[in-house]
């Protein structure tokens, strides 16, 4: 057991949490359209972790605790058989944990179980970011104008995963399954990012999801 | 708008996501202690500018944000290979000259001839790296 100390930030007693598009949602009531070509849905509260170590030591630790094996190509994602939790890298050294809420301060502590003296860091970064969900029809078209990154089918598989520039920001955005792209989005970039979906979104017709 | 290859992420990446942070394979002195003035101000602050090649560390900030190193064209500023930190790059002005001298005149990917140039490019590259 590696002698860190461990804090939960989702402490008992469930004191209360915003997201961070609360305020964009409070400023501008969600748009609903009925056929929308896009479709956004946050995902917010889950518990996002970052590892960081050499692939083969993190890589027996994860398999054991979350039965996912740690996937080593660049630019890839790995998901549960249920899709709710994920490993995807990030660099050579670094991957992205997400699972569901609640579940990240247990896992943290398992992990740190499993990892014992190695050489290894894991942060929780669950209140520094948030997960928006982009699917319909024309999603790809909105994800056209907004990156540079090519995302055609080809290009970009399902279980497929990369940081890029979004609008004016960095996200990363990943293909978890056939119909869904997932943008996870840095806290302070929510709003920004949250507005430039719904005005490129905005000639397909957009709906948010809540 | 132009594509650099990452070779962490192993693939060709938006110039955007990259940015240059000066030379490469500065060594830093194994004994800062024992260093003249000259020598530690050398390693601090001069910097080799040459017109041809030149190796550069650049940064893929947006990414996976690794540092790697470039072998770039000061006067092309054509990118002629990308390798990882640690690595030795495998074209350098030597090697190009020498196939110069072998009479091989390299064309690149895109069918540009890019070295085995004239004499007197041949020689300022050189004469920079000297």
């Amino acid at each position: 057991m590696s002698d860190v100390r461990e804090f939960d930030t989702r402490p008992a007693g469930h004191p209360s949490a915003e997201s961070p598009l609360a305020w964009s949602f409070h400023r501008q009531a969600p748009p609903r359209e009925a056929g929308a070509g896009v479709t956004l849905r946050e995902h917010a509260f889950l518990g996002h972790l970052v590892l960081r170590g050499g692939a083969i030591v993190l890589d027996e630790a994860v398999r054991e605790v979350l039965g996912i094996a740690l996937p080593a190509r660049p630019n890839t994602l790995a998901l549960d058989d249920g899709g709710e939790r994920s490993v995807q890298w990030l660099a050579p050294d670094e991957w992205l944990v997400i699972v569901p809420a609640g579940e990240e301060f247990t896992l943290e502590s398992r992990l740190r179980q499993a990892l014992g003296q190695a050489h290894f860091s894991i942060v929780n970064v669950s209140g520094g970011q948030t997960l928006i969900e982009l699917s319909g029809p024309q999603a790809r078209e909105v994800l056209m104008k907004s990156t540079t990154y090519d995302v055609h089918p080809q290009a970009f598989p399902v279980g497929k995963g990369v940081t890029v520039v979004f609008a004016k920001a960095s996200v990363v955005l990943r293909r978890p399954r056939e119909d869904a792209w997932e943008l996870v989005v840095r806290r302070s970039f929510a709003d920004y990012c949250y507005r430039w979906l719904l005005d490129a979104a905005g000639e397909y017709g957009v709906s948010v999801a809540r | 708008m132009f594509h650099i290859y990452c070779p962490y992420c192993e693939e060709h990446r938006e110039e955007e996501e990259f940015h240059p942070k000066g030379q490469a394979h500065i060594a830093r002195p194994a004994e800062p202690e024992a260093c003249s003035d000259e020598e530690w101000g050398d390693y601090l602050f001069f910097r080799d500018n040459p017109r041809g090649i030149h190796h550069e560390l650049w940064v893929h900030a947006i990414g996976c944000r690794k540092f790697f190193n470039i072998t770039r064209h000061t006067a092309s500023y054509e990118i002629l290979e990308t390798y990882k930190m640690g690595e030795q790059p495998t074209i350098t002005a030597e090697s190009l000259a020498r196939e110069e001298k072998a009479g091989h005149v390299q064309v690149a990917e895109g069918g540009q001839q890019t070295v085995g140039a004239s004499d007197a490019a041949l020689a300022s590259v050189k004469g920079a790296q000297g």
